[in-house]
């Protein structure tokens, strides 16, 4: 039972705290000065090496995108 | 060297298989001996006969993706699709019609119901999850699938976990406990094809050419460590014997109680939610042709829905021996949850600003929003019935049954349909899908299908939750079970109906991907690039 107290204990303030700033970080970094740029790439990124992984821009007849 | 390795495991396994077919308690467990037997002698004859096959050279393939596990992937989401709606609708016809368990005992709503919602959630979802998974992690991280043949036994192991689970409820085996129904050998050989699929995932992104990882993949890498987290520890037990099926559970009681409801919210949370929105942020963008309409609130909304839904659980345990405050976490979690779960739905709507014409022309389109707007309805109505008062009248009635469908139907079935038609025309290499007006059949069939389902299924329920609570002047209870039982027969009939539309609705899907497939030339295939004006 002591084990359970003290976790308990635990659980409900320093690791709710711990978790809780963890996730403001995470806000706060997404919107870091600078992001849009970033995040305006990653969106687009479904766009590219539709047919074949990268780093085959120069196999005969492909772009990355097998045209 | 590996070979002979081979060679002599898998002999071996044969052989254990054979003496515990001879040895088994339960007729289940004697049967999957049997099956298990059957398979590893077949891997024994296939490891000798492939024994000195060279090598296919390395360099080659990668220089194309791995597709030919997905195309198989995507052929098994389809089977397994309508086997599960197949199914459902079945027992649907049970409970209205008590005569058609057949009095036996192979065929009785309570062996049949785990083999649906395993069906429909582990064998469609699941194998539409891996398929594209598969499919996205390799088109966003410019890589080919990591660990080579893994991948095949990955599909092939998951067939046989589901194959091994289906079978065992129709022999009545089960550990009881809901959506882990699986005795522990079938658990044990889960986590090891699970551990595979993580190897598979993981080794792709590490090997990846984009610096970044697209928001899908962190949605599929969470369902996937989080899936395997709460499989281990939700099935912890210890077997009577290694020549029976039956285990005896690690945890007692309430506890018990908790554990599987942690695990049971997660799987939805997870399996069900997670998972399928690593879709949703991959194929309405494609579908679209436009980047998702946020991409920093796609990544506010993973953080936040994993953070929250991992305490949502003890929301299945309400009015319960579990202790109050446990009851009040999980409600105020589940209210909560709302916000990432409708942060996600605008995202994925508003993805469409600026294209909201494409749904008159685009059927397919229409499946991929229509499963989102599922989506919004289900995560407002689960916050809403986790809520005590709510659920005093909601909890053991059909109400919650509706609620489960018109997330499964809705969202899960839904967005995987529209993944499906996304997928056949590129994998197969076609111009495009064989019919759109067979997907537009698809769509309004499988939609009012869910509208009869949810609806009958809110009346039934709530009609039901009053008729257990309604007493006389006296304090006496008005009605008896069997009073309620009667009273919803016509909602009962209604929501048979209902799936049969849906399962019509797979049936034409099936038929039109088939003809997609197999390079049918289109009667009615309309000019995409005709402008609206």
């Amino acid at each position: 039972m002591e084990t359970y107290t003290s976790l308990r204990a635990f659980a409900d303030s320093w690791a709710m705290a711990g978790l809780f700033l963890f996730f403001l970080a995470v806000v706060l970094w997404v919107f870091r000065p600078g992001s849009k740029k970033v995040h305006d790439d990653s969106a687009n990124m479904i766009f590219r090496n539709e047919d074949m992984p990268k780093g085959d821009e120069d196999m005969p007849g492909g772009d990355g995108n097998g045209r | 060297m590996l070979a002979g390795v081979k060679i002599g495991a898998m002999g071996a396994l044969t052989l254990l298989f054979a003496i515990a077919a001879n040895w088994g308690h339960e007729e289940v467990y004697r049967f999957h001996a049997f099956l298990l037997m059957a398979v590893s002698a077949w891997a024994f004859l296939h490891a000798i006969r492939t024994a000195d096959a060279p090598a296919a050279p390395k360099a080659a393939l990668e220089h194309e993706y791995m597709d030919d596990v997905i195309r198989y992937g995507v052929i098994a989401t389809a089977f397994w699709g309508v086997v599960g709606f197949a199914a459902g609708t079945f027992i649907a016809f049970q409970l209205a019609f008590p005569s058609l368990n057949f009095d036996l005992p192979w065929t009785t709503f309570g062996r049949l119901r785990p083999l649906h919602t395993s069906a429909v959630i582990f064998a469609f979802g699941g194998n539409a999850l891996i398929c594209t998974s598969f499919y996205v992690v390799q088109r966003t991280t410019a890589a080919r699938l990591w660990g080579g043949n893994l991948a095949w036994f990955v599909f092939w192991g998951y067939q046989l976990f589901i194959v091994l689970a289906a079978t065992g409820y129709i022999l009545g085996g089960t550990q009881s406990k809901e959506y882990a129904e699986p005795e522990w050998y079938v658990d044990l050989w889960l986590t090891i094809v699970w551990v595979a699929y993580l190897a598979v995932f993981l080794g792709t992104i590490v090997k990846r050419k984009e610096p970044h990882i697209y928001v899908a993949n962190w949605f599929f890498l969470s369902f996937i460590v989080t899936v395997a987290m709460l499989h281990v520890v939700n099935n912890l037990a210890v077997p009577v014997s290694i020549w029976s099926s039956q285990s005896v559970t690690l945890f007692p009681g309430v506890q018990g109680a908790m554990v599987q409801w942690w695990y049971g919210h997660n799987a939805v949370g997870f399996f069900l939610t997670a998972g399928f929105l690593g879709m949703m942020y991959y194929f309405i963008p494609k579908q679209a042709n436009r980047p998702v309409y946020s991409y920093k609130l796609s990544i506010i909304h993973f953080w936040a829905l994993i953070f929250l839904y991992i305490w949502a659980g003890p929301h299945h345990l309400h009015y319960t021996a579990l202790p109050d405050w446990a009851q009040t976490l999980g409600m105020v979690m589940s209210v909560v949850l709302w916000m990432p779960s409708w942060g996600g739905m605008i995202n994925g709507l508003m993805t469409l600003q600026g294209a909201w014409d494409k749904l008159r022309t685009d059927p397919v389109l229409r499946i991929l929003v229509i499963s989102v707007g599922f989506y919004g309805m289900s995560t407002f109505e689960g916050p809403m019935m986790s809520i005590k008062a709510v659920n005093s009248l909601s909890h053991y009635t059909d109400w919650t049954i509706g609620h489960v469908h018109s997330g499964a139907l809705g969202w899960n079935g839904m967005i995987t349909f529209g993944a499906l038609y996304f997928l056949v025309p590129r994998l197969w290499k076609r111009d495009g899908l064989y019919s759109l007006s067979l997907v537009s059949w698809h769509f309004w069939l499988a939609t009012i299908g869910i509208v009869l389902y949810a609806a009958s299924m809110w009346v039934t329920g709530i009609m039901e939750g009053l008729m257990w609570r309604e007493v006389d002047d006296q304090g006496f209870l008005i009605n008896s079970f069997a009073d309620t039982v009667a009273a919803k027969f016509p909602m009962y009939v209604v929501r048979g109906l209902g799936g049969v539309l849906y399962l019509a609705g797979g049936v034409i899907m099936c038929y039109n991907l088939w003809k997609t497939a197999t390079g049918a030339t289109s009667t009615s295939r309309p000019a995409q690039a005709v402008p609206a004006e």
